[in-house]
């Protein structure tokens, strides 16, 4: 550590070695980052997910602070349960966070999402993305981006539409704060949860989680991928408050995207014209969100 | 205090004495006014609870589960479709071993769209770990919702009180709306144990492997059958403060019967009027409330219908290909007694279709002129 520099990240930890996610798993470091800044107060709502099988089997627990296991759909709803049930309690201290897939956000848990943002629920909704049904075997889902190959989009016929904008979907809601983090960026992802955490009403962080076996890249690469995102602009970080206000936290010279499509298996068949549309794409919504922030 | 009021009403005014923290909650006919009532009572302070009015009734059972497992005396009343979406979570709710209360106003499933009364949604349920209630009158709506919560923190099994859409839900009767102290006498709010709670942080509902699971279901089955013996407790408790008391059946002028009728819902109140004309007639015949369905008072039954010749079971429900569901619990608790009776199905009511006196007497008559139990359940009245 240079002379001037301190360490940002909360040494403590909520998160105890022995989990049971693989080797270079980018949603078990991001619950790691996450819960440094959360702090113990916080209760955990685990909709099925990865993580259903990353916080281990009956009678373990990876993590040390309360944790509920719900059904796949119920990530937004089950919350709302327990936030109300703490409110009763006047208990304003605990935070409950809600932690989900993008199969639990995007898919089947939009509609209950959707209404307890609506309804303004005082909780946080953490997206942990790692763009498909990694837990089943790698399938797709609306998170799995343009080109990618999944077992549900084989070879000759990957997904040929473009990743769906949740965040743009949580701002329509115009919720107190929505927000992306990338766990190559700890000291960004943990202010994100920080300043969430203070805050009440609905908050959405969206994380880019790194998969090595569903992303078909070695587990040592998991942050470097993660980081490559960020740089190549598919994956912007910034911030949208009350649904109006954007600010963009990190501004990448933007690399071309094919360094990042090149990284992984998963993308190995594209050609050369696919990587010229995936450009276009990414330049067109990094324009739209700097239209966003210069307008805010 | 008596007051004349719609069932719906008697659902949220026995929510309202139960002292429910959280409600959470969404419109569907016949069950709206329960939690339109519910929601006034928050808004106006009568009742000191947290409202969620959710998007769907799958989050209904999700938001009441989450606050549930937080440690809160929890809410929701829904009806057919409604209870059909929620199923996923009715299952959820049980294996939590949450003592969440449910009223259900039974409503036939569509298609065709009906709004009226019919049984399949409820009993459609039937196995997911929930002990289920048929109500008669709008007092017993009342008074089982009390007894609802005091079984289900004694078990820590969620319960669903039925009552029949429109027949009770919309029909005004008088009801005995109990005295706040006495109802907090008999069912006072307790903190439990083994809560979501940053102080004692525990994980609920994770990955069971073979070695446990089959064990959690046994202790399951076991808080179902030890229900029964909460719900006689709960009843005679009830009975010793209030005065009322309906056991997990009751029999009505069986004594001396040779025909015993076996009903559940509003079909009992229209029953007792047909079985009063029939004695009047001079003819055997007796009634079989069953008002707990889950668990199963297999033993009541048993020892009320052991020495009959003569059982004859009146459904509002069909499981299609084997009949009326009633009828089948009815014939499996009686199968095993060294003497058992002759069980003859009817299928009648179904979707809102009348059943009146006359309707109980047709059903009389026919199982007086049989001598053997034909293979399939009558249905009564059915435009064939």
């Amino acid at each position: 550590m240079g002379k001037g520099m301190s360490y940002q990240i909360p040494e403590d930890e909520y998160m105890y070695s022995g989990d049971v996610a693989c080797p270079g798993c980018g949603a078990g470091l991001a619950m790691r980052l996450a819960l440094k800044a959360l702090g113990p107060r916080t209760i955990l709502v685990l909709p099925a997910s990865c993580w259903s099988i990353i916080a281990g089997p009956f009678p373990y627990s990876a993590l040390s602070v309360p944790v509920y296991h719900t059904a796949f759909e119920t990530g937004g709803s089950t919350a709302a349960g327990v936030r109300a049930a703490l409110d009763m309690k006047s208990d304003r201290e605990t935070t409950v966070v809600t932690w989900a897939g993008d199969g639990g956000t995007f898919d089947i848990g939009l509609q209950a999402l959707s209404g307890a943002v609506e309804r303004n629920e005082n909780f946080i909704y953490v997206c942990y993305d790692n763009e498909a049904y990694m837990n089943t075997g790698i399938q797709r889902s609306s998170a799995t981006p343009f080109g990618a190959w999944t077992s549900t989009t084989p070879i000759g016929h990957t997904k040929d539409q473009p990743k769906k904008d949740m965040v743009g979907i949580m701002a329509a809601h115009r919720i107190p704060y929505a927000a992306t983090a990338n766990i190559a960026y700890p000291e960004d992802l943990v202010r994100k949860f920080q300043k969430a955490r203070a805050m009440k009403g609905s908050r959405f962080i969206h994380i880019l989680a790194t998969c090595p076996p569903g992303w078909r890249i070695a587990s040592d690469l998991s942050v470097k991928v993660a980081r490559m995102a960020v740089q190549t602009r598919i994956f912007p970080l910034y911030e949208v408050e009350n649904g109006v206000k954007y600010t963009i936290n990190v501004r990448p010279k933007g690399l071309p995207v094919s360094l990042y499509l090149k990284m992984q298996d998963r993308f190995k068949h594209l050609t050369a014209e696919d990587m010229a549309i995936i450009q276009e794409n990414v330049d067109r919504e990094w324009e739209r969100l700097e239209d966003r922030v210069a307008s805010s | 205090m008596e007051k004349v009021i719609i069932g719906n009403y008697a659902v949220s005014y026995g929510a309202q004495l139960a002292r429910v923290q959280v409600i959470a909650a969404y419109p569907i006919t016949p069950q709206t006014q329960i939690v339109e009532k519910l929601a006034e009572m928050c808004a106006s302070g009568e009742l000191n609870a947290r409202f969620i009015p959710v998007e769907s009734e799958h989050s209904a059972m999700a938001s009441t589960i989450g606050a549930a497992a937080t440690g809160a005396r929890a809410f929701t009343a829904t009806s057919s479709q409604g209870l059909a979406l929620m199923h996923e979570m009715i299952h959820w709710a049980a294996a939590s071993r949450l003592p969440i209360v449910m009223a259900n106003v039974n409503r036939a499933l569509g298609p065709g769209w009906s709004i009226w009364a019919d049984q399949n949604d409820s009993l459609s349920q039937r196995d997911t770990g929930w002990l289920q209630f048929y109500c008669e009158s709008n007092q017993e709506v009342l008074d089982t919702v009390l007894q609802g919560y005091r079984i289900a923190e004694q078990v820590m099994l969620p319960v669903m009180i039925n009552l029949d859409g429109f027949l009770l839900s919309h029909t005004s009767e008088p009801v005995d709306i109990p005295d706040q102290a006495l109802v907090d006498r008999y069912l006072p709010l307790a903190r439990r144990d083994l809560i979501l709670d940053p102080d004692d942080p525990h994980s609920f509902g994770g990955l069971v492997n073979p070695e446990h699971y089959m064990e959690m279901r046994h202790k399951m089955h076991q808080a179902q059958l030890q229900g029964k013996e909460a719900a006689r407790e709960a009843d005679a408790q009830f009975k010793a403060i209030f005065g009322r008391s309906y056991g997990l059946v009751e029999g009505y002028r069986l004594e001396g019967a040779e025909l015993a009728l076996v009903v559940s819902g509003t079909i009992a109140s229209t029953s007792r009027v047909a079985v009063d004309r029939l004695r009047e007639q001079g003819e055997k015949v007796g009634l079989l409330k069953i008002r707990m369905f889950r668990p199963f008072p297999g033993e009541e039954v048993g020892e009320l219908l052991g020495g009959f010749k003569k059982v004859a079971v009146i459904d509002r429900n069909i499981s299609f290909g084997h009949g009326g569901i009633f009828c089948q619990e009815l014939k499996s608790a009686l199968y095993n007694l060294p003497k058992r009776p002759q069980v003859y199905g009817y299928i009648a009511g179904l979707g809102g279709r009348d059943v009146t006196p006359q309707t109980i007497l047709d059903i009389a008559e026919l199982t007086a002129c049989r001598n053997v139990p034909p293979a399939e359940a009558d249905w009564i009245w059915v435009k064939v």
